[in-house]
């Protein structure tokens, strides 16, 4: 590939654009395993407060609203089909569907977000639930609910934080793409901002159950 | 500046001997092991010398075998002093049967020991000689430690637990009591001194500091203030008597030990374990027993010896 | 092929290819980067060593010659804090690795330059964040944060020194990510696995460490700053929580971190006897190997600093058996930079010195980390002055003594000066005699019981103290020493040239200082490792 595209693609630390994809695939893969660890510390902690307070824990869960759960999470795992539809666009160079689908992706986070903060963590706050600033539950095993919340809000809010930082990456990728800078020659970044999407969904993926679904419903 | 100066700590522990020749063991080895390698790396480099900026000298790739012993040989001395260790270890950490128990609460930044005759102490402890002690210890604020050199022994004292230490003294005398874990401004002035007595010294010293009778007496009358009988007198809740280390069956099927944690947790925490056939109804006590009272509550609990003929629940 | 002419006024290299501060502090340069890190960790150094002058001077007097205690303990939080995670984490990584990975692998630049030069600032941001905590009045919850102290019981400035480590980690992660990706992906053609210096067999064992530890101190010191922003009971037992999970988490990363702290410079060692002996390293796919086995089982002995603190005597003994089993790997490190020694060609350089009492200070206090892995031994000597011996023998007389070395071996190469020799090898000379005056009382005194993180103590332990605190006195004038001749050598040393060591590597190949690109042309590798044979 020797047109002046591919040259300016090329970062000068590299030999050649296959070195460039390999190290940018592998960064990001490293990066991944960094965030399990991140996120590792907040399942242990949870993992073992379950374990010592299954009832408190199986009390907390049965607050949160299961519905509202279960739509974030087809929401989520529709922006990773969008995002991987995004991937493959960049990949055979065409630009409109590319920026459609990262409309999509970006779209679909967003509500992600906007249902999290005002579905559900508005109105835990607003029924008492939040720990720290206006936690007023008084039920049985009180002490091990507010435990519970506490890491409910703590890893949903790590989460969505990530959540928003990808929205943010993306949103620079829109610009980009718009412009024209992705081709077959040149899509690393739309490949490597598409690798932490699905990471952050997959974690929801994990965080759905564990938190929504603690012993059964009915 | 010389007084009292000394290169080994007072042996004044059944466990003291035995820790100490694990500790000349350990010296011996890190002492040979650094000489060695000192000695070899003082003649390598003398013999070794660069003579001549055109020295060339013989390439050596490695040498298998002389890997292997020098792994292996370090690792079968590791797995002696592991096992050693750890038997002693064991061995120390099972306190005998009959041991006297003494209850220590440490708080910031302060040392209080109760005896189970009633009598309390601050930074000092009193014990008599050839006896084994076990300690039962928490705290009521930070993670402190109760630590005696002079017995090599020491244990964390964690809030919102028990942890146990036991120990029997060889000798009399008056040894320091050291806070080991790093609890704030007055960590360093968190200290005290075990005492070791003769028996006889020690009943008279015991005789002479009761008031108020015994923990298990304070206990009762605790157990009478904060009306506990309305309960665990009428079958509202269930009987106490002789319950103490026997097991319990809980509502969700599952039986636990009744320990001093299970009795602690019940009483500050009473919903999260329920008695199988009983409703959730105790309500919780925290802030209004502190964590000496506590342990007379649980001493109180202790003594009740079940009724002649009927069954514990 | 480097250039024949090695004088500085001609020649352009990274140094002088652009002037002015934007251009030192927008660089994308990894050798610039060092520089700017070198600089950084310098001074943070001087602020956590200054703490422990006064500290040593305070304990002269068994009931506190300066201080009080309120102050003290600020000081050894403060000391703790700075040296391990703006010092001793970075030191070698940021400065050495940094400028040589790239290198030694044959490459122009790291895998992501940018990203490097973020790490800096990220590093920079989390040690403004902690200077702020120690002007601001400081923090004294020690280095390790123990809860529930840390989280409701102190009204110092826990959150800022948190947050400031917990944004420094980036900078560790980073660092390592771009180091894992560089050696797998950029090695120059004939660069293979087993051809690669061991210096980058430590860098890369580190990172992994750096990769995967670092986010569990992070989350960890989160759950701290949340527990005592929102009051929420996370690890305070008042209302629910688990002391001893917040010190499961804190241990987990900050176990592995001590290896993060003495891997770099196990393989700055290696350079250093390979070239000044002038011999291939003895063993060396057994160094490589070990390098990254001490890295795996870093992760599986945590609990060793918990044996006495409630955790189930099950759990005690399962990791008392894995800790012996982390000491073998650098046990055979030892024994192979030793046998290496054997019919070299032995050379008395200053960077020379500081490897071979690398190799007898590691030993002595690696060997007494046994005494504290082995159970019954633990329960006297934990949280005592013993332990405080043992992690100084092997941080500074180990860590320390190999960044020491690494950076009199490539400060030729960096700066492309000479330093005086003979006032190298006397600051050796007299590190090591004050490193050994300083620290070997306190395993005396630390056996006698005498606790660690104490303001004040029992005058039987005054004669070890002050002996110790005269160590100090020496050991910091060994330190000012260097300080003095290598800042003079940048402006009046002898130029350096290429390879004033005759050693093999390809950083050798190129001038003093480099050039920016780092070589004229991509080398193509044909030998081994320390092919000083021919």
């Amino acid at each position: 590939m020797a047109d002046s595209h591919a040259a300016s693609a090329l970062a000068h630390q590299f030999e050649d654009l296959e070195q460039q994809h390999e190290a940018a695939s592998l960064g990001m893969w490293i990066f991944l395993a960094t965030e399990v660890m991140f996120f590792g510390g907040l399942f242990a902690g949870y993992t073992i407060y379950r374990n010592l307070y299954l009832a408190g824990f199986t009390a907390g869960s049965h607050m949160l609203n299961v519905t509202i759960g279960a739509i974030n999470t087809a929401v989520l795992i529709c922006s990773s089909l969008t995002m991987a539809l995004a991937v493959r666009a960049a990949q055979i160079g065409k630009r409109y569907a590319l920026v459609a689908f990262l409309v999509m992706t970006i779209a679909l986070g967003l509500a992600f977000i906007i249902i999290k903060l005002t579905l559900e963590w508005r109105h835990d706050y607003l029924e008492g639930f939040a720990p720290g600033l206006n936690f007023t539950f008084m039920g049985p095993n009180a002490k091990a609910v507010e435990l519970f919340f506490c890491f409910y809000f703590l890893m949903t809010g790590v989460h969505a934080l990530h959540m928003v930082v990808g929205v943010g990456v993306l949103s620079v990728l829109l610009v980009q793409a718009w412009r024209g800078r992705f081709g077959p020659d040149r899509f690393n970044a739309v490949e490597t901002a598409g690798l932490y999407w699905h990471f952050v969904d997959i974690v929801w993926i994990f965080l759905f159950p564990l938190l929504y679904l603690i012993g059964g419903r009915y | 500046m010389w007084q009292g100066f000394s290169i080994r700590p007072d042996q004044a522990s059944t466990i003291a001997q035995g820790v100490d020749y694990l500790y000349y063991f350990l010296t011996a080895i890190d002492l040979s092991f650094t000489g060695i390698i000192f000695l070899a790396i003082f003649y390598f480099a003398i013999r070794y010398r660069r003579r001549s900026e055109q020295d060339r000298p013989e390439q050596i790739e490695g040498n298998v075998p002389l890997e292997l012993a020098w792994t292996l040989i370090p690792l079968g001395l590791v797995v002696v002093v592991f096992l050693w260790g750890t038997s002693l270890f064991i061995r120390n950490s099972r306190p005998p049967a009959a041991s006297t128990e003494i209850f220590a609460v440490g708080k910031q930044w302060m040392w209080k020991l109760q005896h189970p005759e009633g009598v309390q102490e601050i930074n000092e402890l009193h014990v008599p000689v050839n006896q084994p002690i076990k300690l039962t210890m928490t705290s009521e604020d930070v993670v402190h430690d109760f630590a005696v050199p002079a017995f090599r022994i020491k244990k964390d004292v964690v809030p919102g637990m028990y942890t146990t230490l036991w120990f029997q003294a060889t000798k009399t005398g008056t040894f320091h009591l050291f806070c080991d874990q790093y609890c704030g401004t007055d960590h360093a002035l968190m200290r005290g001194e075990v005492i070791v007595m003769e028996p006889t010294a020690y009943e008279q010293w015991l005789s002479g500091g009761i008031r108020g009778g015994t923990m298990a007496e304070a206990g009762a009358k605790l157990y009478d203030q904060l009306t506990c009988i309305t309960c665990h007198g009428t079958g509202r809740g269930p009987s106490l008597a002789g319950i103490y280390n026997k097991p319990v069956k809980l509502n969700n099927g599952s039986t636990v030990i009744a320990d001093d944690a299970y009795l602690r947790e019940s009483v500050l925490y009473p919903s999260a374990k329920i008695v199988e056939g009983y409703r959730p109804i105790m309500p919780t006590f925290k802030g209004q027993v502190t964590e000496e009272q506590l342990l007379q509550l649980i001493a109180y609990i202790k003594s009740l010896t079940p009724p002649e003929g009927k069954a514990t629940k | 092929m480097a250039t024949a002419a090695s004088d500085l006024d001609t020649h352009v290299n990274y140094l002088n290819a652009n002037y002015g501060v934007k251009s030192w502090l927008l660089t994308t340069d990894h050798k610039r980067i060092a520089i700017l890190y070198l600089v950084s960790i310098t001074l943070f150094f001087l602020v956590g060593g200054i703490a422990a002058v006064l500290m040593r001077i305070h304990l002269i007097e068994p009931n506190g010659a300066i201080f009080e205690p309120g102050a003290y303990n600020k000081l050894f939080s403060m000391h703790g804090i700075l040296m391990v995670f703006f010092f001793l984490i970075p030191s070698i990584p940021a400065v050495l690795g940094n400028f040589l990975v790239p290198m030694m692998v044959g490459a122009r630049d790291l895998a992501f330059p940018k990203l490097n030069l973020l790490s800096w600032y990220v590093y920079m941001v989390g040690g403004v964040l902690t200077m702020y905590a120690v002007v601001g009045g400081g923090v004294d919850t020690g280095w390790t944060f123990y809860t529930p102290l840390s989280t409701t019981y102190v009204n110092t400035n826990v959150l800022s020194a948190a947050f400031g480590v917990f944004v420094a980690g980036f900078s560790s992660i980073l660092t390592g990510l771009n180091f894992v990706v560089t050696i797998h992906k950029m090695r120059a053609p004939g660069m293979t696995w087993f051809r690669l210096p061991l210096f980058l067999w430590a860098m890369y064992a580190t990172s992994l460490i750096q990769i995967l530890g670092t986010p569990v101190i992070a989350i960890t010191l989160a759950l701290v700053a949340v527990e005592r922003l929102f009051h929420v009971g996370i690890f305070d037992p008042a209302v629910g929580g688990d002391p001893i999970l917040f010190q499961h988490l804190f241990w987990f990363y900050s176990h592995p971190a001590v290896y993060i702290m003495i891997l770099p410079s196990m393989g700055v060692v290696s350079e250093l006897i390979a070239c000044f002996a002038r011999k291939r390293i003895f063993g060396y796919s057994f160094v490589a190997f070990s390098s990254v086995a001490i890295a795996v089982i870093s992760f599986l002995v945590w609990g060793h600093h918990m044996f006495v603190s409630g955790q189930s005597v099950y759990a005690g003994i399962i990791f008392s058996a894995l800790s012996f089993m982390v000491a073998i790997p650098s046990a055979i490190k030892v024994f192979n930079w030793t046998a290496t020694l054997y019919k070299g060609s032995i050379s008395y350089d200053a960077p020379m010195l500081y490897a071979l009492g690398f190799i007898g200070l590691f030993t002595m206090g690696g060997l007494t980390g046994l005494f504290l892995a082995t159970l019954a031994t633990d329960t006297h000597l934990h949280d005592t002055y013993f332990v405080v011996g043992h992690f100084h023998y092997i941080m500074v007389g180990g860590a320390m003594m190999g960044y020491l070395g690494g950076i009199h071996f490539w400060w030729p190469k960096i700066t492309g000066r000479l330093y005086p020799d003979g006032w190298a090898r006397l600051a050796a000379a007299i590190i090591f005699v004050g490193f050994n005056l300083t620290f070997f009382p306190q395993y005396m005194v630390g056996y006698l019981g005498m606790p660690r993180r104490y303001a004040i103590y029992p005058p039987e332990f005054q004669v070890l103290n002050v002996m110790s605190s005269a160590g100090a006195s020496i050991l910091a004038v060994g330190y000012a020493i260097p300080l003095v001749y290598l800042i003079w050598s940048m402006r009046y040393g002898p130029p350096a040239g290429p390879n004033p060591w005759g050693a093999k590597g390809l950083e050798w190949e190129t001038p003093s200082p480099p050039p920016t690109e780092n070589f004229e042309e991509t080398p193509v590798v044909t030998e081994e490792a320390y092919a000083y044979g021919k």
